[in-house]
C-alpha cells in the first residue's frame, strides 16, 4: 500500500483484497427484523433524489449511514447530547439521531458529504483545516454542519455568540479554541 | 409498528380516535430518545409534521396562540417580546439543533418534570388547547400535569396549540445546570408579574413529581409588593418569597443533584428573579 | 488505517518545527475518513454482547436456547466457546474473555451473539437466560485494601500493588498541614465508541480492523485467546474516534474475532454510548491523605502520603498507575523526607486503568491542594511557595532519581504569574444579546454567557466572586519502571513517477494527536524529500508501543528518525563510489532503499519494593496552569474565565498541533475539576449517558493563554518532551484552587459539585 486515502470505499478495497481476496459490493441493506409496516419515503440528499422503504423506527442517522452509505455523519451518543450527527434539513441544522427518516418525506437534506464542490472544500471545511479545529475528527462533521448553519443564521458576530451557537457540539479532544478560530475565519 | 401520516388536522384526530395508543411525534426530540434506547416501543407513531397549520402562531387579543409545531428556535426568534419568559426558557432547551426541532407541545406531551417550558407556562397562566374527534377542550396549565411524565390528555386527544397570555409585566426564567450549555435542569424557576391584576405567577421545574406553581409564595408576594408606588423591594420580602417557593417544592435526590440543593437553589433563583423583575417594573414606572 | 499522501512542500516549510496541516485533514472534514464504526463488508454479521447486570454474582447456568432459536441469529457464544486462553489482560491476565462461573462488575461480558441485523443481535442477547446468584459486592476500596475480613474479589486477594516510597527520617517541622482529598471516577468519553470488524481469513486466522492505541499488545492478547499463533491474527488500525487511554485495554477485539471464526462471516461490533461506559476502563478514583511539613519560610521538610486507588474488578494497568502515583506523589518539589504508600486494590466497582495523566493526575490534585494550604499557613503566595520548593535540573526526586534535563519550574511559574489577568466580566455590558431573548428590561443585563450559569440565567452578577488559582504538574513521559519500551519504523525511499518518494510505515496509532503529521515532518527533515506517504498502521511491521504516556513523538518519532538516518547512510554508502551522483540517479541505478529500525529510550529501572528508590522514569515533563474563575457562591455554579499555561516541551515539532494538545489536556482537566464523574453506587453506574455524564462544552472552555518553552532534553530525539498529558494534570488543581480562592472553602474533592459550594458552611 504505497498510496491511498482513508475513505471507506478505499479501505474496503484494500482490506478485503489484503485479507480474504473477495470483492466488496457496497450496496448491502440490512433486513430490518420487522419487515412488515414499512414506510416509503422520498427526499433529496446532497442534491440527489432518494427513495427508501424503511422500518418507521429507523432514525435519519441510521438511514444515512446504513442505507445510503453516507457514513460521514457520526453516531456519538444515541440521544441528542453530542451533536456528531448534525445534518441540515431544508437548510436548518437538526440532529439526525433524533429524527425519524420516515418524517423526511419531501425534505431536502445536506450532509457533510454534500458541502464540498468537487475537490473544492467549503470555506468552513477549509477553515477547520487551516485552524486545526479538530484532532480525532469524529465530532468534526457535526461541528462543520453546525458551523455552516451558524454562519447562515448570522450567529457568529462575537466569540461568545459563536460559543453559544456551537454549544450543541461536543469535542472531547477539546479543540474548542481552534473551532472558534475556524468559525471566525470562515465568517470573514 | 405503524407509522401514521395524516395530512390535515382532522385526519390526525381521526387517526388518534382509531388508534389512541399511537404516540404523536412532532420534533421527535423526546420520543426519539426512548425509541433509540429501545425503552419505549410505541405501537404506532402519529407524524404531525406534515400538518402545516400547526406550525403557526398568532396573537389573539391579549393571548398568543402557539401552534403545536412551533419550534423553540422560532419562539426565541419571534416571540421574545410577547412571551419573554417562555423565550428565555426556550434558549436553554437542549442545543441549537434540538431547538430547531423541539416544541413546547412536545414538552407538554412528555410532561417530564424537568421540561424547560413548564415553569414559564405555569407562571403566565397558559391554557392547553387539546382536541379529539369528540371535540375541543381548553385545559388550564395548572390542571395539565397529573403525575411524573403524565398529563391530563385523554387517550384520543392531541395538543393543537398552547394559549399563552402575552406578557403584561416583566418575566424571568432561571435554571440550574452543572454545565454552561446543553444540560437538563437540576431545577428551574419562572416568575411573571401581572401588574394589571396585581398578581404574581410562578413555576417550579424539576423539583417535584410534576411542574408546579408556588401558590403560597405568589399570594404572599402579591400582597407585599408596592404595585402603585413601585418602591424598592424589601429584601426581607424577597427572601421570604424565596423560602415560600422552596417550600412549595418536594424534590428528590437523584443523579443530577441533591434534594437539599434543589430547595436551596430554588429559593435563591426565586429571590433573584423577583429582584430582576421588580427592578424592571419599578424602573419602568416613571415612563 | 492510515495511508496518507501528503502534499509536496519544501522541506524547510513542512519539516520538523512547522505548523504542517494534518495529512488526514481533508478526509476528516469531508466525512470520508473511515472510523472503525464506519466499516462495512458484504455479508457481514453484527455482534452484540450480553453483560452482567450485577456487580458481583455467581453464574449458575446460561441458557442460550432462546437466542439461538431466533431467526437471523448465526451464533451464540459463552466462555465455553473461547478457543484458547480464557483470560487476558495488559499487566496480568486476570480478565475473562467471557465470564466464567462468576461476574465481578456490572457490565462484565457474559455471552455473545452474531446476527444479520444489529437489533436482532441485541434482542437475541437479551433473550439469553442467565441464572445469577448475587453475592456481596466489595465496593469500599478502603475495606478492600486494609480489612482482612473483606471477601477477596480474586483468589489472590484484593491488593493489586502497594508501592512505598521511603526517604529520610525527619518527619517533624515548624509548619504542618494535613488534608484528605478525593478524586471521582472520570471517563475518557471518547466520541467514537468501541467498534471494529473481524474478517475470517482463508488460513484459519482472522483480520481485525480496529480502533486501538496499540495494535501489537492487542495482538499479544487476542491470539492466545483464539488459540491462534500471532501471525494468524493480523490487525490493522481503523480510524480512531479519540482514545485518551480507554483503548489501551481490549474491548470487543476477541469477541468479534470469536464470532467471525465461528460463523465464517465478517462480524462487526459497535458499542452504543451506554455500552461504551461499560466497555472500557476509567480513571481510578482516589482517596488520599497528605501531610506536609515545612519550615516557617515555606521550605518543604517532609511529605507523608497515603494514596488509595480503586482499580475495580480487574487489574488492567493498575500496577503502573500505582507506580506513577507513588513516584510522582510529592510533585515537582524538592523534599528530603518522604513517606508515601500508594495502594491499588480490586473491588467490584467498574474496572479502572489508563486515562490521560495515568496516576499522576490524582496525586497532583492532592499535592497541589496541599501546597496551597502550606502557602496560606506560611503566609506566602501560591506562586512563591511553589518557587521556593521547585525542582530544577540536578534536583533529586523522591525516588532518588536525579532530574537530568532542564526543568525550569521556577521560571515557568514566574512567567505564568506575570501574564496579564483578564478583566472582570460582571460589569461588562452585553452588546450581542439577541434582541429576541432579551428580557423585558430597560436596563442592560450583563452578557449571560460570561456569567456562571450562562444563558440559564441564574445570576445577573449577584453572588459572583472571582478567584485565581495555580497548579503545577509533573508527568513521566514514556513507559517507566524497566518496561522494554520501543518503537519500530520502516522507511523506504523510491522513485515514483521519476521523483524521490518516502514511505514511512509504523504500527503506531494515530488517535487524533497528530502523530502521522509528525512522522512525515521528521522524514522530510531527515531525508530532504518533500513527498512523504505514511502507510496504514498494521501488524505487518514491528510494534510501535502504545499511543499513550505522551510517548509517540518521542519513541516512534525516534524510530522514524533512526530509520531515516539508516536510509541516509545507505544512500551515502551507495553513493560512495560516485559522490556526484544525484538522488534520482542513485535510486534509478540501485533501486529502492529501505531500512527498518527499532528505537528505545534510555532504560528505566523498577522502583525498589520497600523504599521506592530507582531511576524509574526516562523523561519528566512540566506544565503549570493559572485558572481564573467566577463563582456564584450562593448557587455553586462556576464559569472558568481564563486558563493560562506555561509548558516546556523541549522542542516544538508542530506548533499548531502542540497547542491543540495543550487545549485538549486542559479541557479534560477542567472537566475533572467541575463536572465529570461516573457516579457509582453499590457497584452500579448511575449515569452511563451523555445526558448525565457531563463533558465540557465550548461554552465551558475559556480562552487560553499559552507560553511554550523549548529547553531541549539532550536524551530525546530533537530534544523533544512529550506534551499530551502534563496539561491534564495541572489544570484540575488550578481550577479547584481558583474556586477555593473565590469561595474560601476547602473543597477537598473533585469534581466540585454545586452543592459542595452552595451548601457548605463558610470556613
Amino acid at each position: 500500500m504505497t498510496s491511498g486515502d482513508l475513505s471507506r470505499r478505499r479501505f474496503f478495497a484494500q482490506a478485503a483484497v489484503a485479507s480474504v481476496g473477495m470483492t466488496v459490493p457496497m450496496s448491502v441493506e440490512p433486513g430490518a427484523p420487522e419487515a412488515d409496516g414499512l414506510v416509503e419515503v422520498a427526499f433529496t440528499v446532497n442534491g440527489k433524489g432518494e427513495r427508501l422503504r424503511v422500518d418507521p423506527r429507523i432514525t435519519l442517522l441510521d438511514a444515512l449511514r446504513e442505507r445510503l452509505e453516507l457514513t460521514g455523519t457520526k453516531k456519538g451518543c444515541d440521544r441528542g447530547q453530542c451533536g456528531a450527527c448534525t445534518v441540515h434539513v431544508d437548510g436548518r441544522r437538526v440532529l439526525s439521531c433524533l429524527t425519524l427518516v420516515a418524517t423526511m418525506d419531501g425534505k431536502r437534506l445536506t450532509t457533510i458529504e454534500g458541502l464540498a464542490k468537487g475537490d473544492r472544500l467549503h470555506p468552513v471545511q477549509q477553515a477547520f483545516i487551516d485552524c486545526d479545529g479538530f484532532q480525532c475528527g469524529f465530532c468534526t462533521p457535526g461541528q462543520i454542519m453546525s458551523a455552516v448553519a451558524v454562519l447562515r443564521e448570522g450567529h457568529a458576530k462575537s466569540d461568545e455568540e459563536i460559543r453559544e451557537a456551537m454549544s450543541g457540539n461536543i469535542c472531547r479532544c477539546g479543540a474548542y479554541p481552534n473551532i472558534v478560530e475556524a468559525v471566525k475565519q470562515a465568517r470573514s | 409498528m405503524d407509522f401514521l401520516r395524516p395530512l390535515t388536522w382532522d385526519e390526525a384526530l381521526a387517526y388518534k380516535a382509531g388508534r389512541p395508543e399511537a404516540t404523536p411525534i412532532q420534533g421527535g426530540t423526546d420520543v426519539m430518545v426512548e425509541i433509540n434506547l429501545d425503552k419505549g416501543r410505541p405501537a404506532a407513531l402519529l407524524d404531525l409534521n406534515p400538518i402545516s397549520e400547526l406550525t403557526g402562531w398568532s396573537a389573539e387579543g391579549r393571548t398568543v396562540r402557539v401552534g403545536a409545531g412551533v419550534t423553540y428556535s422560532r419562539l426565541i426568534g419571534e416571540l421574545g417580546s410577547l412571551l419573554p419568559g417562555l423565550a428565555q426558557a426556550a434558549r436553554t432547551v437542549g442545543s441549537p439543533q434540538i431547538r430547531n426541532r423541539g416544541t413546547v407541545a412536545g414538552n407538554l406531551g412528555a410532561a417530564s418534570p424537568a421540561g424547560d417550558s413548564h415553569p414559564p407556562l405555569l407562571a403566565s397562566g397558559a391554557v392547553v388547547e387539546a382536541e379529539s374527534a369528540r371535540g375541543r377542550r381548553m385545559i388550564p396549565i395548572g390542571e395539565f400535569y397529573t403525575g411524573v411524565k403524565r398529563n391530563a390528555l385523554a387517550p384520543d386527544e392531541l395538543i393543537r396549540a398552547v394559549h399563552v397570555p402575552a406578557a403584561t409585566g416583566p418575566q424571568y426564567f432561571s435554571k440550574i445546570g452543572t454545565r454552561n450549555a446543553m444540560v437538563i435542569a437540576v431545577c428551574s424557576f419562572a416568575i411573571a408579574l401581572h401588574p394589571g391584576e396585581r398578581r404574581i405567577g410562578t413555576g417550579i421545574g424539576s423539583a417535584a413529581p410534576t411542574p408546579r406553581r408556588a401558590v403560597a409564595a405568589e399570594e404572599f408576594l402579591a400582597g407585599e409588593l408596592d404595585w402603585d408606588g413601585r418602591s424598592a423591594l424589601d429584601p426581607g420580602v424577597a427572601r421570604r418569597f424565596g423560602e415560600l417557593v422552596a417550600e412549595a417544592a418536594s424534590p428528590i435526590d437523584d443523579v443530577r443533584g441533591r434534594a437539599d440543593y434543589r430547595l436551596h437553589s430554588l429559593s435563591v433563583m426565586a429571590r433573584r428573579a423577583l429582584g430582576w423583575a421588580w427592578k424592571d417594573y419599578a424602573g419602568r414606572g416613571s415612563a | 488505517m492510515t495511508s496518507i499522501q501528503t502534499e509536496p512542500r519544501s522541506g524547510s516549510r513542512s519539516g520538523v518545527g512547522a505548523s504542517v496541516p494534518r495529512p488526514d485533514g481533508t478526509l476528516k472534514v469531508t466525512g470520508e475518513f473511515a472510523y472503525s464504526s464506519d466499516l462495512w463488508l458484504d455479508g457481514m454479521l453484527w455482534g452484540a454482547t450480553l453483560r452482567s447486570p450485577h456487580p458481583s454474582a455467581w453464574i449458575r447456568s446460561i441458557d442460550i436456547g432462546p437466542a439461538l432459536a431466533m431467526p437471523g441469529v448465526f451464533a451464540v457464544l459463552t466462555h465455553e466457546d473461547v478457543p484458547g486462553e480464557k483470560f487476558y489482560g495488559l499487566e496480568h491476565r486476570d480478565q475473562p474473555v467471557l465470564a466464567v462461573d462468576q461476574v465481578r462488575y456490572q457490565g462484565e461480558p457474559v455471552a455473545l451473539v452474531a446476527a444479520d441485523h444489529p437489533e436482532t443481535a441485541r434482542r437475541a442477547a437479551a433473550a439469553i437466560i442467565v441464572a445469577y446468584e448475587p453475592r456481596e459486592a466489595v465496593v469500599d476500596p478502603r475495606r478492600a485494601a486494609f480489612d482482612p475480613s473483606c471477601p477477596p474479589v480474586h483468589p489472590h486477594g484484593n491488593l493489586v500493588r502497594h508501592q512505598p516510597v521511603r526517604v529520610g527520617d525527619r518527619f517533624q517541622a515548624e509548619v504542618v498541614v494535613t488534608g484528605e482529598y478525593e478524586v471521582g471516577m472520570q471517563d475518557q468519553a471518547f466520541l467514537g465508541p468501541e467498534s471494529g470488524l473481524a474478517v475470517p481469513a482463508e488460513d484459519g486466522g482472522v483480520d481485525l480492523f480496529i480502533a486501538t492505541q496499540w495494535l501489537h499488545v492487542d495482538q499479544d492478547q487476542v491470539a492466545p485467546c483464539l488459540g491462534l499463533p500471532k501471525e494468524k491474527v493480523r490487525l490493522s488500525l481503523a480510524g480512531v474516534g479519540g482514545a485518551f487511554g480507554a483503548r489501551e485495554d481490549l474491548s470487543m477485539q476477541i469477541h468479534a474475532s470469536m464470532l467471525a471464526l465461528r460463523t465464517g462471516r465478517p462480524v462487526k461490533i459497535v458499542y452504543g454510548r451506554e455500552e461504551s461506559f461499560f466497555g472500557h476502563v476509567h480513571r481510578h478514583p482516589a482517596w488520599m491523605r497528605y501531610e506536609h511539613g515545612a519550615t516557617a519560610d515555606g521550605r518543604l521538610v517532609y511529605v507523608r502520603a497515603e494514596i488509595l486507588l480503586d482499580g475495580g474488578a480487574y487489574c488492567s494497568t493498575s500496577r503502573a498507575v500505582v507506580g506513577n502515583a507513588a513516584s510522582l506523589g510529592v510533585g515537582p518539589y524538592e523534599v528530603d523526607n518522604v513517606r508515601i504508600d500508594a495502594y491499588g486494590v480490586y473491588t467490584n466497582n467498574p474496572p479502572c486503568g489508563a486515562m490521560r495523566g495515568f496516576g499522576a493526575v490524582q496525586a497532583c490534585y492532592a499535592y497541589e491542594s496541599q501546597m496551597d494550604r502550606l502557602a496560606e499557613a506560611c503566609g506566602l503566595s501560591p506562586v512563591e511557595i511553589r518557587i521556593r520548593n521547585a525542582v530544577s535540573q540536578g534536583s533529586r526526586l523522591a525516588t532518588g532519581q536525579v532530574v537530568d534535563s532542564p526543568a525550569p519550574l521556577a521560571g515557568m511559574l514566574r512567567e505564568l504569574a506575570a501574564m496579564p489577568l483578564p478583566g472582570s466580566t460582571v460589569t461588562r455590558r452585553s452588546i450581542t444579546e439577541p434582541s429576541s431573548a432579551k428580557p423585558s428590561s430597560a436596563e442592560p443585563v450583563p452578557d449571560l454567557r460570561s456569567l456562571p450559569g450562562g444563558v440559564s440565567q441564574t445570576t445577573h452578577g449577584e453572588g459572583v466572586r472571582r478567584g485565581v488559582g495555580y497548579g503545577v504538574g509533573i508527568k513521566n513521559i514514556c513507559f517507566s519502571e524497566g518496561f522494554d519500551d520501543y518503537s519500530t519504523a520502516r522507511v523506504r525511499v523510491e522513485l515514483l513517477g521519476g521523483e524521490p518518494h518516502v514511505l514511512v510505515h509504523t504500527a503506531a496509532a494515530e488517535v487524533g494527536q497528530g502523530l502521522i503529521t509528525v512522522k512525515a515532518q521528521i522524514a522530510r527533515t531527515e531525508l530532504g524529500i518533500d513527498k512523504v506517504t505514511v502507510a496504514p498502521a498494521d501488524t505487518s511491521v514491528g510494534s510501535a508501543g502504545s499511543s499513550s504516556a505522551s510517548r509517540q513523538s518521542y519513541v516512534t518519532g525516534g524510530a522514524v528518525k533512526a530509520a531515516c538516518e539508516a536510509v541516509r547512510e545507505r544512500l551515502d554508502s551507495l553513493r560512495a563510489g560516485d559522490p556526484e551522483l544525484g538522488l534520482v540517479e542513485l535510486l534509478e541505478r540501485f533501486g529502492p532503499v529501505e531500512e527498518t529500525r527499532e528505537y528505545r529510550h534510555r532504560p528505566t529501572f523498577p522502583m525498589d519494593p520497600v523504599t521506592g528508590q530507582g531511576d524509574s522514569h526516562t523523561q519528566l515533563a512540566l506544565c503549570v496552569h493559572r485558572a481564573v474563575v467566577d463563582v456564584d457562591v450562593e448557587l455553586g455554579l462556576v464559569k472558568v474565565v481564563e486558563l493560562a499555561a506555561v509548558q516546556d516541551v523541549g522542542r516544538i515539532l508542530n506548533p499548531v498541533a502542540l497547542e491543540g494538545q495543550i487545549h485538549g489536556g486542559t479541557a479534560q482537566g477542567l472537566g475533572l475539576a467541575l463536572m465529570e464523574e461516573i457516579q457509582v453506587r453499590d457497584g452500579r453506574v448511575l449515569n452511563p449517558s451523555f445526558t448525565d455524564y457531563l463533558i465540557p462544552t465550548i461554552l465551558d472552555m475559556p480562552p487560553m493563554r499559552l507560553s511554550i518553552l523549548e529547553n531541549p532534553d539532550p536524551h530525546a530525539p530533537y530534544g523533544l518532551r512529550g506534551a499530551g498529558e502534563p496539561p491534564t494534570l495541572s489544570s484540575t488543581p488550578a481550577v479547584a484552587a481558583a474556586v477555593r480562592a473565590a469561595t474560601g472553602l476547602e473543597l477537598p474533592r473533585v469534581p466540585i459539585r454545586p452543592e459542595d459550594i452552595a451548601l457548605a458552611a463558610p470556613s
